[in-house]
């Protein structure tokens, strides 16, 4: 019943924000509807038992990668509302909408469920951030291993590419600095 | 009651929210939001996965896509930044310089 009523909750909630992250013209209200629909999300996460995956989900989808997109914004000057030149509107929704439906056609297909069979089964009586360790650090160690070198590399990279030049403004162009050091000189 | 199939096609609507967003946006930054999107979507059709067949590989993976979501932002921001440096602009119109 509480579950029934979460999930109708959350499903609408989601996809009406998502809807206004995809439609939206102010940066500043998509990223907003982005968040939230991540919090959302995650409230999916603990629906389904898996408890670490929505904790993880909050630290780093609404935590890290929103910070990093609001850093962004700021950094582009985005509040003032975006010129898009939207060509063919109609063919955008007619493909969304076959997409959609070839997508459901494809969950929606018979599917041999009694020939899968749990490869790492959840154990009864054991907290799932539990469960979750013991096959991480043991079945898949050698790509959790990759993936810590892979954040590794993005980290370096994303310091390389954005450090270069950075105390210079990206908006302002340099006469605008200068009037501003001239206006100090005056003083 | 909710099953397998409810979560499901939730994933697929939220999924084709966001390819409908790749595909009508011309800002770069905007476009990223909407991969963010389709990349949620399939975190919740692998959770969804992991719990109505008892199995943790669904969850697995899901951590792995946001690892690789999370690297991804990384660069792709510092991407962003060097051609707003160079262009002055995000829009996919105003970058295009191979006219046809």
């Amino acid at each position: 019943m509480y579950e029934a009523v979460a999930f109708y909750l959350f499903s609408v909630l989601t996809i009406g924000l998502f809807l206004i992250t995809v439609m939206s013209k102010n940066v500043l209200y998509a990223m907003t509807s982005l968040a939230a629909g991540m919090v959302l999300i995650s409230g999916f996460f603990f629906i389904l038992g898996a408890d670490f995956l929505g904790v993880v989900q909050l630290i780093v989808y609404v935590g890290a990668i929103m910070a990093l997109y609001s850093f962004a914004m700021m950094f582009f000057d985005a509040t003032r509302d975006i010129k898009e030149k939207n060509t063919s509107n109609a063919l955008v929704f007619v493909l969304g909408g076959l997409s959609a439906l070839v997508l459901v056609l494809i969950f929606a297909a018979p599917i041999h469920s009694e020939a899968i069979q749990a490869l790492y089964p959840m154990h009864e009586g054991v907290g799932n951030a539990q469960d979750v360790g013991i096959v991480l650090f043991t079945k898949y160690l050698v790509p959790f291993e990759v993936a810590a070198v892979m954040l590794l590399v993005a980290m370096i990279s994303g310091i390389i590419l954005a450090g270069k030049k950075m105390d210079l403004s990206l908006t302002e162009d340099m006469s605008a600095d200068d009037e501003i050091l001239t206006q100090k000189d005056e003083k | 009651m909710i099953g397998l199939s409810h979560y499901l096609i939730v994933s697929a609507l939220i999924f084709s929210i966001g390819l409908m967003g790749v595909l009508r946006r011309r800002n770069l930054l905007m476009l990223f939001f909407a991969t963010e999107v389709m990349l949620n979507a399939v975190n919740i059709a692998f959770a969804a996965i992991s719990h109505y067949y008892n199995d943790l590989t669904g969850q697995m993976f899901a951590f792995f896509i946001i690892a690789i979501a999370a690297s991804e932002v990384a660069v792709g921001l510092g991407l962003l930044i060097v051609l707003y440096k160079k262009y002055g602009s995000l829009d996919l119109d105003d970058l295009a310089s191979m006219k046809g």
